[in-house]
């Protein structure tokens, strides 16, 4: 018999503005010494399915309509929340997404990890504290005895989410929920993690519910899969089935989304549009702190007409190199040379001049536009600023752009707040490209989004790249977005430049041991390639 | 070509601004609105007290003396006879006008002040702010009593002594706006789009940083009034012969036992007020989504 | 910690030191005042007052000579009163005021943090809407109005409580408590309640909860602490306000307190009075908002590391 055995499961929010069916009737079972990974987008329902069979949605505006949970003979929906309590953190636990937030931030870790186990054995604290410090251990702490009265900021993400995972295997549960426990940390982090839940989990012989948006994520350790979109589960099975042969569109959709491809290089090698030397950005923190070294000697080139991909994990100096290329952040030595000129030494109308033929695509598409401006008035600022288009003409061209990019012309006095994250970044696509410009800094310009909206402003930007003439620079910690999208790729580690070569030189024959690091914690390599 | 575009451009559906979103998220809260009623008129009636007082300001009837409220008199008469009602309405004028250029004084100099020190940053922005700590910790409260004492009871001195002591919290959250503004990718994009400082300001900054300020407004009127109050209670504010509603409740205390309607009259008039400006500040919060403001 | 601790306290050092040169130059600067002579008096009783009161040095000296006084803990004689000295008057004012303060602002943090901590629980219904209205009610209702009120209804309508006085009857001092600490636990309440309101929406909660705890260990365990930050870095404005408010509710309730004696001493224009007054009230004023901010920063284990560190 399943572990849990979810019937039916449908949940809502009642809001104002009506109810909202977030859960409409699923049923999934999830074996013990198994995980099944819940794979959707956001808002599919993912998380709501599995939190409301814990209590854990605020009821209202939450409302579980109907169905059942049976977690070994009985029904979750049906147990009062004493009975409730019992099974969270004893039987069932579950660690989250962001151990930035998830720890409490006034307690020590200790106290925070022993808490679960005292509550519901009620064991002594020497008993409680001695478990901790093995946990700890297992989980990959060092020195577990002087760390366990720190508090959770001495800690790193990675080894925060070590400590939620410690805390949630602290009474040996039997079905774990991971609800996108990776998805805050960096690449080789994020294998490190992977790779204890599936080592623990094996050891442990519990079911494991893994949630995550992204398909690749759980290659390599789902045994099961469930694929939800929009409150329903459109297809189910297991690990194979789905990777090779795929029934429903919106997984093949999902599949789709994931490049695999190496782009083939340019054939010619045109001289190039920027020329970077020994640049070295640095930040003073004030005080007697010492100097952020973000970028330290770097110096590459980027040829006419071409994608380079800049790849690192954060902290790595990627964004602040894009940022000085374009004089967002004052450069502290170094020359940045564009067409000729010295992009570093210009002032007045000649910096301004030189920003009209460089541009720059955010990351974040909530925080990129100004909220109180309509499309038409962000289109329209650059369009007139730098008189491309005069007063009369300047609707016609707003209006260009917005079908270059592929936004509805009925869109136009919309406000950003009425758009979706993938319209967003169109506009701002259309922001950046209405000056006209030769070169575009992406910095992670797809990492906010949904995988499937990911893959449609990829191609639209190779699109646009081709039409209007762009040279870029693509800067992005994802190795398998970079790789599809570049002509060549710059790997950088703490602000310093450690390989360079086409996409397909790099997979085949890396150099540096970072770069095989990097490589290897591609989730769903084997699968994928 | 050109007729094709413009009527796209005029079926283009307009869109919710953020402003009038906020508009609309105000009118269902009802407590504001009714704050947002009352405080007008109240406004209204204070504009327009000259022509519309039942009696003239300076009017005594000693021999009348105290009365309750009657159809002459509908809130009654104080101790010299003088028409409760035309001294509230005059009291009021002051009581508003104090809160309102105090307000305003304290706007000026603190959205000034925290926009410079915000969007200079650096070793400016922490000598600026380095002196708002200063004068933070100092008691301001105990400095407006002294002022009042050593230069006399003077309304202009009133109005920045209270102004002063307000513009420390103003300038703090435009600073703060300003700040956490500026590093916003839209600010950026705006600078890598060639913007000048004076543009991406006025076109990027201030619309956004509005919020907080209008709420903060809102919530600074009441205490500035409070203060005025609190300071002609103690007989230290407004002086004979113009009165203000914390004088007339000073008054009132002193008599309350005979005549009650001579504190409860103005005292209502104070609360409602408050009340109105109180409510209207939390709904414009809310609407406005603004957070971390005072409390 | 030892060390952000001294820097702390040197820091309110130039606080302190701005106070007392500001106020001994307005008292001096003072139009009409004390020290302008425009009262005619016989030459040898001005000068004998003169050199009372050091008016025959140059200011400057006087201001340090003042520095001086004040070091060793004399605040100055008083003007009006020869023979008393500001001392004195605080010594037998100050714990008067002390105890007022005290039950004002248990009054505050006891039903304030209270209202504001349940009405967080369940927001949005009966048990937030009634407490806050009642906070917005006591917002809104100034102690100088609440006080007279109150007096009218307990102490002459229902002749229930005593309306003056301090200690002399059995119940006086509920009153004037209860009129100066309101409008705090009006303010705490709502502070509370918006603290309580952050920290109940944050992971770390929802992570206490899938452990199984019982939502009273939630709220107890998890959230009061940080969501009580603001309200304890509120007790030292709070405590500036409760002393200025004490001049009012001394007044009302005639009390034989701090607060009355420098009302008494700003009408009397008794500038020493004044003057030595302020300085001891000011110092009070910004030891206590070190002592908040320090309470506030403790409670903070992030900032309390990074203190530590400098």
């Amino acid at each position: 018999m399943a572990l849990l055995e979810v019937n039916d499961l449908a949940v809502s929010f009642v809001t104002r503005n009506g109810v909202n069916k977030a859960v409409d009737g699923i049923s999934f079972s999830v074996e013990s010494g198994k995980i099944t990974a819940i794979i959707g987008e956001s808002g599919s329902g993912k998380s709501v399915a599995c939190y409301s069979m814990l209590g854990l949605i605020p009821m209202p505006p939450g409302r579980i309509d109907g169905g059942t949970a049976v977690f070994e003979g009985r029904d979750l929906l049906q147990l009062s929340e004493s009975e409730l309590r019992k099974v969270r953190g004893r039987d069932v636990a579950m660690i989250f997404q962001d151990p930035m937030t998830c720890l409490n931030p006034f307690m020590t870790v200790g106290k925070q990890l022993m808490e679960p186990l005292i509550y519901h054995h009620k064991v002594s604290q020497a008993e409680a504290r001695e478990r901790a410090l093995e946990l700890l251990d297992e989980v990959g702490i060092r020195e577990p005895e002087s760390t366990i009265d720190n508090f959770p900021h001495q800690f790193s993400g990675g080894m925060r989410q070590r400590v939620m995972i410690a805390m949630a295997l602290i009474n040996e549960p039997k079905l774990l929920i991971a609800d996108e426990p990776t998805t805050a940390l960096d690449v080789t982090i994020q294998a490190q993690i992977l790779h204890l839940i599936a080592n623990l989990q094996t050891k442990r012989d519990i079911g494991v519910i893994f949630i995550s948006h992204d398909l690749a994520v759980v290659a390599d350790i789902a045994d099961e899969i469930v694929v939800m979109q929009q409150g329903r589960i459109v297809e189910a099975g297991d690990r194979e089935g789905i990777f090779s042969n795929a029934s429903h569109p919106y997984t093949q959709k999902l599949l789709a989304a994931i490049p695999s491809d190496s782009k083939t290089p340019m054939a010619e090698t045109p001289e190039p549009l920027i020329q970077v030397r020994n640049l070295c950005t640095w930040f003073s923190q004030g005080g007697k702190q010492p100097v952020v070294k973000a970028v330290n000697d770097v110096s590459f080139d980027i040829r006419r007409g071409e994608v380079l991909g800049l790849v690192g994990e954060s902290g790595s100096g990627k964004s602040t190199i894009g940022r000085s290329l374009l004089r967002l952040v004052p450069v502290t030595s170094g020359e940045v040379s564009f067409d000729g000129t010295d992009v570093t030494a210009l002032h007045g109308n000649a910096l301004k001049d030189m920003r009209r033929r460089m541009q720059m695509i955010f990351q974040d598409p909530f925080a990129s536009l100004n909220p109180r401006m309509t499309v038409f008035d962000t289109l329209a600022e650059p369009l007139l600023l730098h008189g491309i288009e005069n007063r009369k003409t300047v609707t016609a061209g707003v209006l260009k752009l917005m079908d270059d990019v592929g936004l509805a012309r009925a869109f136009v006095r919309k406000y950003p707040h009425e758009f979706s994250g993938g319209q967003r970044q169109r506009i701002a696509i259309g922001r950046a490209l209405a000056t006209r410009p030769e070169f575009i800094v992406a910095d992670e310009p797809v990492s906010a989004l949904d995988v499937t909206i990911q893959a449609q402003i990829l191609d639209l930007m190779q699109e646009l790249g081709r039409e209007y003439g762009l040279t870029m620079l693509f800067v992005s910690h994802d190795l398998a977005v970079v790789r599809h999208l570049a002509d060549r790729i710059l790997v950088l580690y703490k602000g310093e430049l450690v390989e360079e070569g086409t996409g397909e030189q790099l997979f085949e024959h890396p150099q540096e041991e970072y770069t095989r690091s990097l490589l290897s914690a591609i989730p769903g390599r084997a699968l994928l390639a | 070509m050109t007729t094709q575009i413009i009527s796209d451009i005029d079926e283009a559906e307009k869109g919710t601004s953020l402003w009038k979103d906020a508009w609309l998220r105000l009118r269902k809260n009802r407590l504001a609105v009714i704050g947002l009623v009352t405080l007008v008129f109240f406004i209204v009636i204070a504009l327009i007290t000259p022509w519309i007082a039942p009696y003239s300001y300076q009017a005594q009837n000693l021999d009348l003396g105290a009365t309750p409220p009657s159809a002459a008199h509908w809130l009654g008469t104080d101790i010299f006879g003088r028409d409760m009602l035309t001294q509230i309405m005059y009291g009021g004028r002051i009581s508003l006008a104090v809160g309102f250029v105090a307000t305003a004084v304290a706007l000026v100099i603190g959205i000034t002040w925290g926009a410079i020190a915000g969007y200079a940053g650096g070793r400016v922005d922490a000598v600026m702010m380095r002196l708002v700590d200063i004068l933070y910790a100092l008691p301001f409260m105990i400095f407006i009593v002294l002022l009042m004492v050593v230069f006399g009871r003077n309304m202009l001195l009133l109005f920045l002594a209270i102004g002063a002591v307000e513009w420390l919290t103003m300038a703090r959250i435009m600073r703060s706006q300003v700040q956490s503004l500026r590093q916003q990718e839209f600010v950026e994009a705006a600078v890598s789009l060639g913007l000048s400082p004076a543009t991406i300001i006025r076109r990027h900054i201030v619309p956004n940083a509005l919020g907080p300020i209008i709420v903060y407004t809102t919530l600074t009127i009441p205490s500035v009034m409070l203060l005025e109050a609190f300071l002609s209670f103690l007989g230290l504010g407004i002086q004979p012969p113009q009165t203000s509603w914390g004088l007339l409740i000073s008054y009132g205390a002193e008599t309350m036992e005979e005549f009650p309607w001579l504190l409860i009259f103005p005292g209502l008039a104070l609360t409602l007020t408050l009340f109105s400006l109180n409510f209207l500040g939390d709904g414009l919060r809310d609407a406005l989504d603004v957070r971390g403001s005072r409390d | 910690m030892w060390r952000f601790l001294t820097s702390r306290v040197l820091q309110s050092i130039p606080v302190i030191l701005a106070v007392i040169t500001v106020t001994f130059f307005l008292v001096r600067v003072a139009p009409g005042g004390p020290f302008s002579s425009e009262k005619a008096v016989m030459p040898e009783v001005k000068a004998a007052l003169e050199a009372q009161y050091r008016l025959d040095l140059p200011l400057f000296q006087q201001y340090l000579a003042y520095l001086g006084d004040l070091a060793q803990g004399d605040l100055g004689p008083s003007f009006k009163y020869p023979g008393r000295d500001v001392n004195e008057l605080i010594a037998a004012g100050l714990p008067v005021t002390a105890e007022l303060g005290f039950y004002a602002l248990l009054v505050a943090v006891i039903i304030g943090g209270l209202a504001g901590v349940l009405a967080s629980l369940k927001p949005n219904t009966a048990q937030d809407y009634v407490p806050m209205t009642a906070a917005m009610i006591g917002i809104c209702m100034p102690s100088f109005l609440l006080g007279p009120l109150l007096v009218l209804v307990f102490g002459i309508y229902l002749d229930w409580l005593p309306v003056s006085g301090w200690g002399d009857i059995p119940g006086d001092k509920l009153l004037p408590a209860i009129t100066l600490g309101s409008a705090y636990a009006a303010y705490i309440a709502r502070l509370s309640r918006a603290g309580m309101l952050e920290v109940m929406s944050q992971d770390y909660i929802r992570t206490a909860r899938a452990k199984g705890l019982p939502e009273w260990q939630v709220v107890v365990k998890h959230a009061l602490r940080g969501g009580l930050i603001p309200v304890v870095a509120f007790l030292g404005p709070a405590f500036a306000g409760l002393l200025a408010g004490s001049f009012v509710v001394e007044t009302i309730f005639q009390i034989p307190g701090l607060g009355r004696f420098y009302v008494q001493a700003a009408f009397n224009r008794d500038y020493t009075m004044i003057l030595g007054t302020t300085v001891f009230l000011s110092t009070l004023i910004v030891v206590f908002n070190l002592l908040s901010d320090i309470l506030a920063a403790w409670m903070n284990p992030r900032l309390r590391a990074q203190f530590g560190d400098h």
